[in-house]
């Protein structure tokens, strides 16, 4: 047992040489970003003194770049500031939704993809859209940097593949071309501020004739964690993203679920609603390609 | 435990305050600086009474600790009105009982200036959602709602 510190590196060198020292004292550390999850986690669950790495101060974690071949999103970015941000949301219209679904105003001043993604939570709202948009994980430690595909992120239920150096810098979306669309859905039993039941994202390419070329499809809070299902997007490639194509997509979602049963849901009730999040949130992704 | 030291700005007027490393910024707005008009209904980010503005923008100060708000400006509740006067926002929630028990007003308050700061006009739906993380037990809300619009109206005549 340790007493609470607080760390505010400036750079990504200085915030790895906190967590290297911290290993070494045998010192348990914890990532703080917008803290929306981890102050509450600190008073609840998980009251183990540490200290914490305030992670808000360095330059890569705060960064939006909009390239042209590329979209980097820096892990501390407040989901506020996503939303404010037009061309973001014009490229990613269902990745800012699916940040736009958590919270209250009040929690989307601080709170972050990153972090929604570091708390690898299987009902995070944010990570399908992530996967499917096709997010890569930019990860630092001692021996500079990694990339992890998102959907290879995820180990567990609020586990990940960080270790104890290294923290999550950003995440790099390719810049989709012309005519793609992507959206995020999830089933709720209210209208705002809740868990979901079960949550789906796709991102989708349709050429000029309104075939699909590429399609990724993510499902969340029906297994352990968010999971890509290829079988999803392959059942959208090559065809116009009509009804059957969808019902195809959304049955491969339901097949690739394996949720649990708890008060929001049954295990039944989840693999259903799930297929049927996937075929609408499909149907968006299609209209905002084709610019409807 | 060492505490931190902290420099920041509240209201306008610069503060120095020790920390915890791990207490909230609603317990040092509270405990520590004394400043008691900011409320704490859950501590978990659920009701919005904790409101306060960091930079402008609406946090919950319960999910934020004292030692992150080194060099940022802070606005509470004792910072909306003008001295004795009251902000336009205060006068209506009065004018309308938009409060009963008034636990969750600060929040409110607070939460409503920084939507009319930046939208001076917005439709019932809009504050609706806005202030959705502001939870009250007494009013129903719709006074709440009616004292924002009011507030809104009177707002956009002296602009
Ligand atoms: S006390 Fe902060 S949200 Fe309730
Ligand atoms: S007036 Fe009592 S909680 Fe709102």
């Amino acid at each position: 047992m340790g007493a609470y510190a607080y760390a505010r590196p400036t750079s990504v060198e200085e915030a790895v040489s906190v967590l290297a020292s911290a290993a070494e004292a045998g010192q348990r550390t914890q990532m703080l970003a917008g803290g929306t999850d981890v102050l509450v986690q600190m008073r609840s669950v998980d009251r183990d003194p540490r200290t914490l790495v305030d992670v808000k101060h360095i330059a890569e974690t705060n960064r939006v770049e909009i390239g042209s071949d590329e979209v980097f999103v820096g892990a501390a970015v407040p989901s506020g500031v996503l939303n404010e941000n037009e061309e973001l949301k014009a490229i990613f219209p269902g990745l800012i939704e699916s940040a736009d679904l958590i919270g209250s105003t009040q929690i989307q001043g601080r709170a972050s993809i990153g972090g929604n993604l570091c708390n690898s939570s299987p009902a995070g709202d944010t990570i399908p859209a992530i996967i499917a948009a096709g997010g890569v994980c930019v990860i630092a430690g001692p021996s500079g940097t990694r990339e992890v595909a998102c959907e290879d992120f995820l180990t567990g239920v609020g586990t990940n593949v960080l270790g104890d150096t290294e923290f999550l810098l950003g995440m790099r979306f390719p810049r989709p071309p012309a005519r793609s669309g992507d959206a995020y859905l999830r089933f709720i039993p209210r209208t705002e501020m809740d868990i979901a039941v079960a949550g789906a994202g796709v991102a989708l390419h349709l050429d000029a004739d309104g075939n699909c070329v590429h399609a990724r499809v993510a499902i969340g809070a029906v297994a352990p964690t968010a999971l890509l299902v290829p079988a999803a997007g392959e059942a959208l490639v090559g065809t116009q993203v009509d009804d059957a194509a969808l019902a195809a997509a959304g049955a491969a979602c339901s097949a690739a679920a394996s949720p649990i049963t708890d008060k929001r849901g049954t295990v039944e009730y989840r693999i259903k609603v799930v297929g049927v999040l996937c075929r609408r949130a499909g149907a968006i992704a299609r209209d905002r390609a084709l610019g409807n | 435990m060492a505490k931190v030291h902290v420099t920041t700005s509240v209201n306008g007027e610069e503060r120095e305050v020790l920390c915890e490393p791990h207490q909230s910024l609603l317990d040092v707005l509270r405990d520590e600086l004394g400043m008691t008009g900011t409320k704490e209904g859950c501590a978990t980010g659920d009701c919005g009474a904790c409101s306060v503005l960091i930079d402008g923008r609406l946090v919950c100060s319960c999910l934020m600790l004292g030692v992150e708000a080194e060099g940022v400006d802070i606005t509470t509740i004792e910072g909306i009105a003008n001295g004795s006067e009251l902000h336009v926002l205060q006068r209506k929630f009065l004018e309308h009982a938009a409060l009963q028990c008034g636990i969750c007003t600060p929040g409110f308050i607070v939460a409503a200036k920084a939507l009319l700061d930046t939208n001076p006009d917005p439709d019932e739906t809009t504050i609706r959602y806005w202030l959705a993380g502001n939870l009250c037990r007494c009013t129903g809300y719709d006074k709440i709602v009616r004292a924002v619009q009011d507030a809104a109206q009177e707002l956009a005549y002296e602009a």
